[in-house]
């Protein structure tokens, strides 16, 4: 998988026409979703894994994912939907717990990505400079760097047991180089515009101006790095969880994979163990490229006119 | 004869001046995954590396006691807590960059650059044929998407690639071996050649070899075709508006030539800008795939050193994946002004 690393980079002059949104904001966003399949799509996958966590929850009981809870490796019956794993925990219990325990991964570095992002590049797009050249030579050299090895020294370095939580700020750590990038190049462009240099001239502060003028339309942009963020940080968790850093104690879709790996389940014929995990990741990505292309379409316009 | 003139062009703006600068840039890069290899065990303020032989002294397992000692003795005659630590950083330094990463733990007394040279062949190999594989097919895909004059069945087939290029490789991979390996056997579960095979230059060899790599390059060829296919589709729509585009329709030059003097010619660029910024993301997704298919490449050994903390084999791997994804894009940006004349060096 290869994660798209620019959104709207070529088109960025036309971008920041402000999107004027009618009366009825809710209908006008409804009518855009409608127009925008992509989006549609990526949305309604998304919320078809929301209502298997949702529904999921009601009916499980969280002490069925305990290790020895089960006769281990039992093919699905009806009393367990997809098995039981070599551990003899229930499969479904575990995705059901594991699966916002992921995604929760993915939307605490994304958020800390796209804010520590959106800070540096109004930093270096907007003031220039020395620290400006900083910020680059940074982010240049940093992304010449496979960020999985590097998350894996950082996470192999750290003592004691691994959580959640310190899983997502791992992955933080370097979510923030993406944004940085595209956003610095967008504050850039947007920093010549009319409407920018009207704002300066009717007397309004630096800090005005961003908050004011700018941030308001680069949104399509934050929106769309933050979902590229929260996928990167995903697909880097997992990485680092399959290859066996991540945390032991939890059921998240990466140690689920890395337990599949472990037990080399695939070999062993236990095809209810590695295939869900599997489909729930491969759903959970689908969903969100589709909905960045969503997003990328309504962050440059003229991309509708490409079939 | 425009080709030829152009690759001229090219060679003559490549100045000595952008070399170096592009040179130091790499080097800089080199320092950096130097600094990260000897910093990180020590951010917390532990040795994690003295612990871990610390650790393997009492358990006495696989390693005795007295090759323990020796190799404690050694790390604190390299790092020891008799000098400052600019001093050990400076020897890390030193010995990094005569690529001297000391011994392996787990199959002590092996050096760590021994490992090093019988894992890369195969990490290089599996993937340069991949990654030029998925560049070319999709690039070539999605410019003919954008065309118009596509075959039906590519109008059929890229959506799923594109859908595709969603997916992690190393998932791709796992169903891949459920379909072609454990069900129907078609081709090999795992490794680099057959376990009863010795590693000679004969075609038999040769072709066991090719059989294994198969699964492996399909998981990462699947998984890219569709973004390389994606970023050429919308470079070429962006290219048919174009001026030159006109001028080559109205001087009434062939379909073909259009197509890839013209538009391909010059659509191609970023993606090759693309190629060079996605490469670091490439290797990390064929680490995994090597684990899945246990192939003996550079993942395969960082999977174990990383189970079996062997520290000074994971340095290795770290700065070696570092270290040659910088000089696979020092290549690329080397050989940019082959492929547009127009870049001229001196004045960037």
């Amino acid at each position: 998988m290869t994660i798209p690393a620019t959104i709207g980079a070529p088109d960025s002059g036309s971008a920041s026409a402000a999107h004027a949104v009618p009366v009825g904001r809710a209908r006008a966003i409804y009518r855009y979703i409608l127009r925008n399949p992509a989006m549609m799509g990526g949305l309604a996958i998304l919320f078809t894994l929301f209502l298997f966590w949702a529904v999921g929850s009601i009916f499980t009981d969280v002490s069925d994912a305990r290790p020895l809870s089960f006769r281990p490796s039992n093919p699905p019956s009806a009393e367990h939907w997809l098995g039981t794993d070599r551990q003899g925990k229930d499969i479904v219990t575990v995705l059901i717990i594991g699966t916002p325990q992921t995604l929760r991964i993915g939307i605490i570095a994304g958020t800390v990505g796209i804010v520590i992002g959106t800070l540096l590049a109004f930093i270096a797009g907007y003031f220039g400079g020395v620290v400006d050249n900083a910020i680059r030579f940074v982010v240049d050299t940093l992304q010449t760097i496979p960020i999985l090895i590097v998350l894996v020294a950082i996470a192999i370095a750290i003592p004691g047991d691994m959580t959640v939580e310190m899983m997502a700020l791992i992955v933080a750590m370097l979510a923030w180089l993406g944004p940085t990038r595209v956003l610095r190049s967008q504050v850039l462009v947007m920093r010549q515009q009319k409407y920018v240099e009207l704002a300066r001239l009717t007397g309004m502060g630096d800090l005005e101006i961003i908050v004011k003028e700018m941030i308001p339309n680069l949104m399509p942009y934050i929106v769309a790095n933050f979902v590229l963020a929260v996928a990167g940080a995903i697909l880097a968790s997992i990485g680092i969880e399959a290859l066996g850093l991540g945390p032991f104690e939890a059921n998240t879709l990466g140690m689920t994979i890395y337990w599949n790996i472990f037990y080399a389940s695939l070999l062993n014929g236990w095809w209810w163990w590695w295939a869900p995990p599997i489909i729930i990741i491969v759903t959970l990505f689908v969903g969100l490229f589709l909905v960045t292309r969503g997003l990328d379409e309504w962050a440059n316009p003229r991309l509708r006119k490409r079939v | 004869m425009l080709q030829h003139r152009s690759l001229q062009v090219g060679w003559s703006v490549l100045t000595v001046e952008y070399v170096l600068r592009r040179l130091a840039l790499f080097f800089a890069v080199a320092f950096v995954a130097a600094t990260v290899n000897f910093f990180f065990p020590r951010l917390t303020g532990q040795d994690p590396i003295l612990q871990k032989l610390a650790q393997l002294q009492i358990q006495g397992a696989g390693v005795s006691s007295e090759e323990i000692d020796g190799l404690i003795e050694t790390y604190n005659a390299k790092f020891g807590l008799d000098r400052p630590l600019w001093r050990q950083y400076i020897s890390y330094l030193g010995d990094t960059a005569r690529l001297d990463f000391g011994q392996s733990i787990s199959f002590f007394p092996t050096k760590v650059t021994k490992m090093l040279r019988d894992a890369i062949p195969w990490t290089v190999g599996l993937l340069a044929t991949a990654t030029v594989m998925s560049f070319v097919l999709g690039s070539l895909g999605g410019a003919l998407l954008a065309w118009g004059k596509a075959p039906r069945f590519l109008h059929a087939l890229f959506p799923v690639f594109f859908t595709f290029s969603a997916v992690p490789f190393y998932l791709m991979g796992v169903v891949l071996l459920y379909l072609f390996a454990f069900q129907t056997d078609w081709l090999p579960l795992f490794g680099g050649y057959g376990t009863n095979r010795i590693p000679e230059f004969t075609f038999g060899f040769w072709t066991n070899v090719l059989k294994h790599a198969i699964l492996p390059a399909a998981s990462i060829v699947l998984a890219q075709i569709g973004f390389w296919a994606l970023g050429m589709r919308s470079m070429m729509v962006t290219m048919q508006g174009e001026d030159y585009m006109h001028q080559a329709e109205a001087k009434g030059l062939r379909g073909p030539r259009i197509f890839f003097r013209y538009a391909l010619r010059n659509a191609i660029l970023p993606q090759t800008t693309a190629l060079a910024v996605t490469l670091g993301q490439v290797i990390s997704g064929a680490i995994l795939v090597e684990i899945v298919f246990s192939y003996p490449g550079v993942g395969t050994l960082l999977l174990n050193a990383v189970q079996g903390f062997d520290y000074f084999v994971l340095q290795g791997v770290i700065f070696t994946i570092i270290i040659t994804v910088a000089f696979a894009m020092l290549i690329i940006d080397l050989a940019y002004p082959l492929l547009d004349p127009r870049i001229n060096y001196r004045n960037e």
